[in-house]
């Protein structure tokens, strides 16, 4: 008892922050080192803000996946949604010649739609969100390759496609956008009603219901901003790739899956801070660079994420089921 | 009466903050159809888990054929002969008769199982017991009075002697219950001892050869049914003595009517419901578990549906379709069920507090961090919750204190109708008088109480009326005057 006095007090703040992601935190930093020394080129300023540049996506797709998983979900779309907005507002701007923020508002609408036809289904119809997600990651792939032809589509404008290769005092664009969609979506969980109703949701779904909360739009709006996040993902990558591509991203929605456990968000719902899942985030982006650096042949590459996964989750499991006794 | 199969002596069997059975007896003949009467909490279940082995007992012995034994594991109640029939079945309804009666035997062909061999020995059962299926057919094609007799089938190719039926027509319909006294009569005839628990005392009376009665974990006593009357059980399970380390306080509340219910009902579940409360009164709901208490209210609260019917709040309609339009109107819910339905476990005390009043205190992203904090300071105070922050995990409070958190919860929402379902349920003495003072208060300041409760003292000393449910209805309903024990129990189980 005495000792979960000091706990709950000491949770707070960066120190409880930091106590309560040990483990994760550790690891980062140790591999971190390791990579320091064993590549010289590792901590240089470029190879940092490649490696930032790099991450963004994830991050952004994370951001969306980690709501998901808390409320006891999934979202199977992302990377399929990713594809779909990309393609969508390069169709829009380069064959319709429509205007960019147009092109680009539509763009992140078709995102939210996408969430908006999962979270009608998982919330009315109670179909399992794996199921409805997984449907949607089809019907959206699908219209992305009709939109195309199956074939890339070109953007020539730079003005747009600035927006993801552009540089602010030194740092690429896509991380700055990050940082903000990092911190907004932080204030929203932390600062909002919606935010705790997510985590209340997530928590114990019946009582939260017993609450009078309207589980529903709960279900809902985490989808529609998933689907958002997913599609302001793809139109900054359609930018650094002057270019819409339909078949982009495939199984990136695995890699926010694997950055969302890796960075502590509980499978079974209702727990998880934006910060440790970007710590999951940089892991694996970190692992991936630093691999790189040392040509390790990509195949390798695969499975040495794979292990890094089950080891970091069996760590979690193992924890919790301590905690529960 | 011939040989006794089984004996149970002073079983004694205390859970943390429960002494469930004290010195439980039960002595059943060979051949016999023997009934377990009791309220609820009277101990029937915890006894035949006993039996069952599913629980171990802290004291007692059992002897089976005279035979001192000692239960350790499922198999040995098994090997002993005894077999228990749950109300919620056990059958894979994909599989056929045949395949459900024999699944828990060992393969002997190296695992390969001949269907046309089982089949034939399952036939050989169901003709034995006239039976008239085939038992090629698939389980999910039977009705469930059917599959109820599936299930005593396979307990009796387990070679059975000790069958326990755990309320066994509590879902079935007049005719299927004959068909399952016909096999009872069956077993009977072969020897077979019948455990049969069941509130229905008509059906007691029709099947059974001596009634035991189970009150507060104590055997009162074994009567032969030809030879005792419906008033003597009931004598037998109202307990005497009210032990009065807590008091209704307030009058009986004004005679102002607050919340009116007329004509409610849902198909299957309650029927024709209409009562009033009035302000600042307690009125106690109490009844069987499964007379529909906590479906009505849950109704109410909007957690459910209802067919038909009107709930009227202070003269005006209410149209509750969710419950947030119930908490709107002022209506709130203290479920039964506190871990599943009153608290988000993994959260914070302060987490779980505030949930039904973030509105108060968070606009936008501005979270007024003093006015959460007084909320949460308020209602720690008014309750006496006791934890050691606001930030601790709700999950390691005591029971008493989660259901304080839970009550703080719905009190920060200023509720004009309180509902608590079950109240007190598995919190100790302590924190049930402390729930029971804030009740009083509560009614002081004019909130008017429905209080769901099992628990007859509990019932008889805080509430001003009582309905009383039995099947889905209101039985009864007593003014303070006329509360009476053996009326409550009488209409609990009588079916008029």
């Amino acid at each position: 008892m005495a000792t979960d006095l000091l706990n709950s007090r000491k949770n707070h703040g960066l120190l409880g922050f930091f106590k309560k992601n040990i483990a994760i935190v550790t690891g980062l930093i140790v591999l971190c080192v390791v990579l320091s020394f064993a590549s010289p080129y590792f901590l240089t300023r470029h190879n940092i803000m490649t490696l930032l540049r790099q991450i963004s996506t994830n991050a952004v797709l994370t951001l969306g996946m980690m709501m998901c998983i808390m409320i006891g979900g999934i979202d199977l779309s992302m990377a399929s949604v990713v594809a779909l907005s990309g393609t969508l507002t390069a169709v829009l701007i380069s064959r319709l010649g429509m205007s960019i923020p147009m092109a680009i508002i539509l763009g992140l609408a078709s995102g939210a739609v996408c969430g908006l036809f999962s979270g009608l289904f998982i919330a009315y119809v109670k179909v399992p969100a794996f199921i409805a997600t997984m449907a949607v990651m089809n019907v959206a792939r699908g219209a992305a390759y009709l939109a195309t032809n199956a074939n890339p589509v070109r953007i020539t404008l730079d003005a747009f496609n600035n927006l993801g290769i552009g540089f602010v005092a030194g740092v690429p664009l896509p991380v700055i956008y990050t940082i903000v969609l990092v911190i907004l979506v932080a204030l929203f969980l932390n600062k909002t009603r919606m935010g705790r109703y997510i985590y209340a949701v997530g928590g114990n779904f019946e009582a939260a219901r017993y609450s009078g909360i309207n589980v529903k739009a709960v279900q809902i709006t985490v989808h529609v901003l998933s689907g958002f996040l997913a599609a302001f993902a793809g139109i900054v990558l359609a930018a650094r790739m002057y270019s819409g591509q339909p078949a982009v991203a495939t199984g990136w929605e695995l890699d926010a899956v694997a950055a969302s456990v890796l960075g502590g968000i509980s499978l079974f719902g209702g727990t998880g801070s934006v910060a440790s899942a970007m710590i999951g985030v940089l892991i694996i982006g970190v692992l991936q660079n630093g691999l790189n650096l040392l040509n390790v042949n990509s195949f390798w590459q695969l499975i040495v994420k794979g292990i890094v996964i089950l080891i970091a989750v069996s760590f979690d499991m193992i924890r919790s089921r301590k905690a529960d006794k | 009466m011939g040989k006794i199969a089984l004996r149970m002596v002073n079983i004694d069997k205390k859970f943390p903050g429960v002494h469930a059975l004290k010195s439980a007896n039960l002595e059943v003949g060979e051949g016999e159809v023997h009934a377990l009467l009791g309220g609820n909490g009277a101990g029937k279940s915890t006894l035949i888990k006993i039996l069952g082995a599913i629980y171990q007992p802290d004291g007692g012995e059992i002897y089976i054929d005279d035979k001192l034994v000692k239960l350790e594991g499922v198999r040995d109640a098994q090997r002993y002969g005894i077999s228990i029939i749950h109300q919620e079945l056990m059958l894979f309804p994909e599989l056929s008769i045949a395949e459900n009666i024999f699944i828990g035997e060992k393969p002997e062909n190296y695992g390969y199982v001949s269907k046309k061999d089982i089949e034939a020995r399952a036939q050989k059962i169901l003709d034995n017991l006239n039976v008239e299926f085939d038992s090629a057919w698939l389980v999910s094609s039977l009705s469930l009075a059917q599959q109820q007799i599936i299930e005593i089938i396979r307990a009796v190719s387990f070679n059975s002697k000790i069958i326990v039926m755990d309320e066994p027509t509590s879902s079935l319909s007049k005719n299927e219950v004959a068909m399952l006294f016909d096999i009872i009569r069956k077993l009977k005839k072969n020897g077979v001892s019948v455990i049969y628990i069941s509130h229905k005392l008509d059906e007691l009376f029709e099947i059974s050869d001596r009634i035991t009665v189970l009150r507060d974990g104590e055997t009162v006593g074994t009567v032969t049914t030809k030879e005792t009357t419906e008033d003597e059980l009931i004598r037998m399970m109202v307990g005497r003595d009210l032990s009065n380390f807590y008091v209704r306080t307030e009058g009986k509340g004004s005679s102002e009517v607050v919340l009116s219910v007329k004509g409610l009902e849902k198909q299957g579940v309650f029927e024709d419901i209409s009562f009033e409360l009035r302000k600042g009164e307690i009125l106690g709901f109490t009844g069987l578990v499964g007379a529909g208490r906590t479906e009505l209210m849950e109704a109410i609260f909007g957690i459910r549906s209802y067919d038909q019917g009107e709930i009227f709040l202070n003269g005006t309609k209410l149209d509750i379709k969710a419950p947030k339009d119930a908490i709107e109107a002022g209506i709130v819910l203290v479920p039964e069920n506190r871990k599943e339905h009153g608290l988000i476990l993994r959260n914070t005390v302060g987490f779980n507090m505030t949930l039904t009043v973030l509105k108060d205190f968070i606009r936008g992203i501005r979270v007024d961090k003093g006015a959460e904090r007084s909320i949460m300071d308020e209602y720690k105070k008014t309750l006496g919750i006791v934890t050691p922050s606001y930030a601790q995990i709700a999950s390691k409070l005591s029971g008493g204190n989660q259901q304080k958190v839970v009550l703080a919860k719905w009190l920060a929402k200023k509720p004009v109708v309180l509902i608590l379902d079950e109240p007190t349920r598995g919190i100790d003495v302590g924190a049930k008088s402390e729930i029971y003072a804030l009740m009083n208060d509560l009614t002081k300041q004019g909130v008017s109480i429905i209080m769901v409760s099992s628990e007859m003292q509990e019932v008889m000393v805080m509430s001003d009326r009582i309905c009383v449910m039995n099947e889905g209805t209101i039985s009864a309903t007593f003014e303070k005057e006329d509360f009476s024990q053996e009326k409550i129990v009488a209409y609990s189980v009588r079916r008029n």
